[in-house]
C-alpha cells in the first residue's frame, strides 16, 4: 500500500444572479422620528451577512454612521419583495435596491435641512457623522435628528425612499440561442492538494490554495468567513455527503445524521484564500458576492487531485473510498 | 399524560415546572420554562445544537430525561454572559466571526466552555476533540477553533 500524492485545479466563471423572467429586488428606506434609517426588506440573511452588508449600503448612500441605520428583514408581509437568496444575488440585487431607496431617502432628508437651514438642497452634504452642512461652509448645520424632527414634526413631509433592482428578463436568441442572463461575473482558480491510500481508497485533503475575485469586498471578514465555510461545504460535498448514495436505487437513503455523513471539526483542510477585487460597474460599490462560488470550483479540483494520484476519474459526487477501489480495480483489470 | 412536578436550578435561579413523563430536557427548557437559548437540530442527541451542563457536566438536553433532574444546576448558553457583560466566549465568537446563520452557536459556546471548565491551556486538537460532536453547516469550523483558542487565553490573562 501506499499514500499517493495528487494536485488538482479548477477555474470558475460564476454567474451572479438569474434570470428566469426578470430577476428584481426591492428595498424601502425611512427616517425614524429622532433620525435614525430604518431599511426594510424581504431577502433573507442566511447567515453570510446581507443584513450587515446592507446596512453599509445603506449608511454610505445616506452619509450617515452605520449605528444610526436598522435593517429589517426577512418577512414577506412587511418588506417589499425580493426574489431570494440564492444564485449569490443577495449583496448585487438587493444592495442596489438599496441604494436606489437610500438615495431618494437622502434627496428628502437634504430638502428637509434646506428649509431648515434656509439654504439650496442641492448646496448641502451629509458629513458621515450625523450632520449635514453646506458645503464649503461647515459652520452652518443641522443634525440629521434635528432635520428630521422638523421635517415630520413641522414641515410635514416624510423621509423615506423606495427602490427597486430590475435585471429585465432576457429572451433566448431563437437563430443563435444567445441570451444574457446576468451582468455580471465572479471568479475563481483553486489548487486543490490531496494524499489518497490506494488500499484503502481513503482521501485526505491536505491543503487548499484559492483566489476568487468578488469585486469589491464591501465586508472583508465577511467575505473570508463566507469564502472558508463555503469551500469547506464544497469539500464535504466532494467527499462524504450524499443524500442518494446508490441514485438511482433509493435503499440505504440517509434518513438523519447517523447515516448521512455530514464531515465535523475533524475534516478541515487549511485554506489560503486570496481576494482579488475587481468592481463591476453595475455592482453596488462594486460588490458582486461571493455566494455560491465558494463551493463551486472544489468539486471539480477535488476530482482532478483524485486523478492526478491514483489515476481514477470519478464522476460522480461525492468521491468515496468505494469508488476510488472500484477504479483502481477495474484499472488493474481485476 | 401524567404529569410531575420538579424544581431546578436554571442559571443560578431556581425555577418549578410540571414536566411529562418521558419529556425530555430540551423540550422542559424551551417550552416549559422559555429559555430558547438551546437549540432544537436532530432531536436524537446527533448535531450537538442542545448542549447545555448539568451540575457543570456537558450533556446533550434533547436525550436527557426532564424528571430525573429535580434539584440539579442547569446552564444554558442564555446564562453565560453577566448583566451586559458577555462571556469572554460569547465576545470571542463575535469578534473572530465564529457564526453565521448561529444555529449551531449556543451547543458550540457550551462544549467550549465544558472544555474550558477544565482545561484553560487547551491544545488545538484538544478543541477539535471538544466541539466534535457538534455539528456546523455554515464555518468550515475553523473560525469557531480560532473563536475558542483565543477565548482561552483571554480567560487565562483575567484570571492571572
Ligand atoms: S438537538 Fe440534541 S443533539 Fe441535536
Ligand atoms: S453558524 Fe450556521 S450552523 Fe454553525
Amino acid at each position: 500500500m501506499a499514500l499517493r500524492r495528487g494536485r488538482g485545479f479548477a477555474c470558475v466563471n460564476y454567474p451572479i444572479g438569474m434570470n428566469l423572467g426578470g430577476d428584481p429586488s426591492q428595498a424601502l428606506v425611512h427616517a425614524t422620528p429622532d433620525g435614525k434609517f430604518m431599511v426594510t426588506l424581504s431577502s433573507i440573511d442566511l447567515g453570510q451577512g446581507m443584513k450587515s452588508v446592507t446596512r453599509q449600503i445603506a449608511a454610505e448612500t445616506l452619509g450617515v454612521p452605520v449605528s444610526d441605520v436598522y435593517v429589517d428583514t426577512a418577512d414577506s408581509d412587511t418588506g417589499p419583495h425580493c426574489m431570494g437568496s440564492f444564485a449569490s444575488r443577495g449583496t448585487h440585487r438587493v444592495g442596489n435596491a438599496v441604494i436606489r431607496a437610500a438615495t431618494e431617502a437622502r434627496t428628502q432628508l437634504l430638502e428637509a435641512a434646506a428649509e431648515e437651514l434656509e439654504v439650496d438642497a442641492a448646496d448641502l452634504e451629509p458629513d458621515g457623522e450625523g450632520g449635514i452642512q453646506v458645503r464649503g461652509a461647515p459652520q452652518r448645520s443641522i443634525s440629521v435628528a434635528d432635520a428630521a424632527i422638523a421635517a415630520q414634526f413641522k414641515q410635514g413631509r416624510t423621509l423615506s425612499g423606495r427602490g427597486i433592482f430590475l435585471v429585465p428578463p432576457s429572451e433566448v436568441d431563437p437563430e443563435t440561442g444567445e441570451m444574457s442572463p446576468v451582468t455580471c461575473f465572479a471568479h475563481a482558480a483553486m489548487a486543490v492538494d490531496v494524499e489518497v491510500d490506494d488500499e484503502t481508497g481513503e482521501v485526505r485533503v491536505v491543503e487548499i490554495n484559492s483566489a476568487y475575485e468578488v469585486g469589491r469586498a464591501l465586508n472583508p471578514k465577511l467575505v473570508e468567513q463566507q469564502l472558508i465555510g463555503g469551500a469547506w461545504m464544497g469539500l464535504s460535498h466532494a467527499l462524504y455527503e450524499t443524500t442518494e448514495p446508490y441514485y438511482p436505487e433509493r435503499e440505504h437513503l440517509p434518513l438523519d445524521f447517523n447515516s448521512y455523513l455530514m464531515p465535523g471539526p475533524g475534516n478541515i483542510a487549511p485554506h489560503n484564500i486570496a481576494i482579488l477585487e475587481r468592481p463591476a460597474e453595475d455592482a453596488p460599490f462594486g460588490g458582486k458576492g461571493p455566494g455560491e462560488m465558494c463551493a463551486n470550483p472544489v468539486l471539480p479540483a477535488v476530482a482532478n487531485a483524485v486523478f492526478d494520484a491514483v489515476g481514477v476519474r470519478c464522476d460522480e459526487l461525492p468521491i468515496t473510498p468505494e469508488k476510488i477501489l472500484r477504479g483502481l480495480r477495474s484499472a488493474n483489470g481485476s | 399524560m401524567p404529569r410531575t412536578p420538579i424544581t431546578l436550578v436554571l442559571n443560578g435561579t431556581e425555577r418549578s415546572l410540571f414536566v411529562e413523563s418521558g419529556e425530555n430536557l430540551l423540550d422542559a427548557l424551551r417550552r416549559g420554562i422559555g429559555d430558547l437559548s438551546p437549540k432544537y437540530g436532530c432531536a436524537q442527541g446527533t448535531c450537538g445544537t442542545c448542549s447545555v451542563q448539568v451540575d457543570g457536566r456537558l450533556q446533550l438536553a434533547c436525550i436527557t430525561l426532564a424528571e430525573t433532574l429535580s434539584g440539579r444546576s442547569i446552564t444554558t448558553a442564555g446564562g453565560l454572559a453577566e448583566g451586559n457583560e458577555l462571556h469572554p466566549l460569547q465576545r470571542s465568537f463575535m469578534e473572530n466571526f465564529a457564526a453565521q446563520c448561529g444555529y449551531c452557536t449556543p451547543g458550540m459556546l457550551m462544549a467550549a466552555k465544558s472544555l474550558l471548565d477544565r482545561n484553560p491551556h487547551p491544545r488545538r486538537q484538544e478543541v477539535v476533540e471538544a466541539i466534535s460532536g457538534n455539528l456546523c453547516r455554515c464555518t468550515g469550523y475553523e473560525p469557531i477553533i480560532d473563536a475558542i483558542l483565543k477565548a482561552a487565553e483571554v480567560m487565562r490573562r483575567r484570571t492571572r
